[in-house]
């Protein structure tokens, strides 16, 4: 599977991020986007995390941590227990850690079936098509 | 960035954006959705009943602060344990892999003032004739507040939610004392400490039937060069009674996993 290193420094609109763990460790300006195979989902508090696996661009495959808010939050998001599953294919907008280890926060997922998960974020970072003015 | 992505990310985020203009609504209920009911502000709030705060009661998003609150000036005492505190936001934020929070690394509990400082979620309110209970969503934990006209204990032990007694202040306001608190908790989600001399009031005044204001002050002298109001008349709206809260439980295994998966590859 071909990697997609298709955004980076991104400008992100993020929302203020409640964080126990320690929000210096991400490079917050980076954004990169990655197509994979999800290894698995964890559902836990104070952060969920999805774990996948994602070729470089040397071609080895990388095990990715990237992690969410708490379940709460993400459920008021739309994301659950059951979001995802080990093998589903996703294609994960994140925002990596400084020291270039497979580990990050997610900003977004789109899965397989059209539909996106935000976790970071409440405005496209994309301005929206314009309408011909008739 | 395909178009579709593009598209539901837009419709994604247009949602979210409607879902918050309802106010501080957050579908606290597990399986599913709240009811629609809840996301509607009642056509006009009743008056408060009296000496009543039974209910279940959310501050929103406000209840909630990650950078945590100002505080006065530390005493040389509170400097020194305040650097000790390496806490994932606000002015002692670092690393996660060198966070100390014991909350988040070590699935302490969050303990008192910190769980209604930081983490204050939808909480039940339960009176008895002799108490009130608070049942608190986070943690799934709760306090007793005596209300049978007992004083505070002399010199307690410290306790991770210290000693509590309230008294109803008039018909509609409690007034809850409490002390005896563990040092080892943080105040709030910065790190900034307190003593075990922390003494801290809370004021519960129902405004009607669907709004209840907090005030919280703090005087912790051993810590703080002079007392200060942490919260100040915020806002908790009742939510349904039939609202089955989410767990949310921070618990030492599942902290363990983090540290193993997050925060140790990221040194």
């Amino acid at each position: 599977m071909k990697v997609l290193l298709i955004t980076a420094a991104v400008l992100v609109t993020a929302v203020p991020l409640v964080a126990h763990h320690g929000a210096a460790t991400f490079d917050t300006e980076k954004e990169l986007t990655l197509k994979g195979t999800v290894t698995e989902w964890i559902w836990a508090n104070p952060h969920c995390f999805l774990k996948f696996d994602a070729k470089d661009d040397t071609g080895t495959v990388r095990n990715w941590v990237v992690e969410t808010q708490n379940p709460t939050t993400m459920s008021s998001r739309g994301w659950r227990r059951v979001s995802f599953k080990a093998g589903d294919p996703v294609t994960v907008a994140l925002q990596p850690v400084k020291n270039g280890a497979p580990v990050g926060r997610i900003v977004k997922v789109l899965l397989a079936n059209g539909e996106t998960l935000i976790a970071i974020g409440s405005q496209p970072d994309a301005p929206l098509p314009q309408q011909p003015e008739k | 960035m395909t178009g579709a992505f593009r598209f539901s990310f837009i419709a994604a985020a247009v949602l979210m954006l409607s879902a918050e203009s309802f106010g501080q609504y957050q579908p606290w209920n597990n399986p599913g959705r709240a009811p629609t009911a809840s996301r509607q502000e009642p056509a006009a709030a009743g008056p408060a009943p009296r000496r009543d705060l039974t209910g279940i009661w959310d501050a929103g998003n406000s209840g909630i602060n990650g950078t945590g609150y100002p505080t006065p000036p530390l005493t040389p005492w509170g400097e020194e344990v305040g650097k000790t505190h390496k806490s994932g936001n606000g002015i002692r934020m670092v690393p996660m892999a060198e966070v100390n929070d014991p909350l988040s690394t070590m699935g302490d509990p969050t303990g008192f003032p910190r769980i209604i400082l930081y983490e204050l979620r939808p909480v039940q309110i339960v009176q008895t004739p002799d108490s009130v209970l608070m049942l608190y969503m986070f943690e799934k934990r709760w306090r007793v507040i005596w209300t049978d006209g007992r004083q505070l204990p002399k010199d307690p032990d410290p306790r991770w939610y210290g000693y509590s007694v309230g008294h109803w202040e008039d018909d509609y306001t409690l007034v809850v004392e409490t002390i005896g608190t563990d040092e080892r908790t943080w105040l709030d989600n910065a790190g900034d400490p307190h003593s075990d001399q922390l003494r801290v009031v809370e004021r519960y005044h129902r405004l009607n039937q669907t709004t209840l204001e907090l005030s919280v002050s703090l005087d912790d002298p051993k810590t703080y060069t002079k007392p200060w109001t942490a919260r100040d008349k915020l806002p908790l709206r009742l939510i349904p009674p039939g609202t089955d809260l989410m767990e949310m439980i921070p618990s030492a295994t599942e902290a363990a996993a983090y540290r193993r998966s997050m925060a140790e590859p990221s040194k």
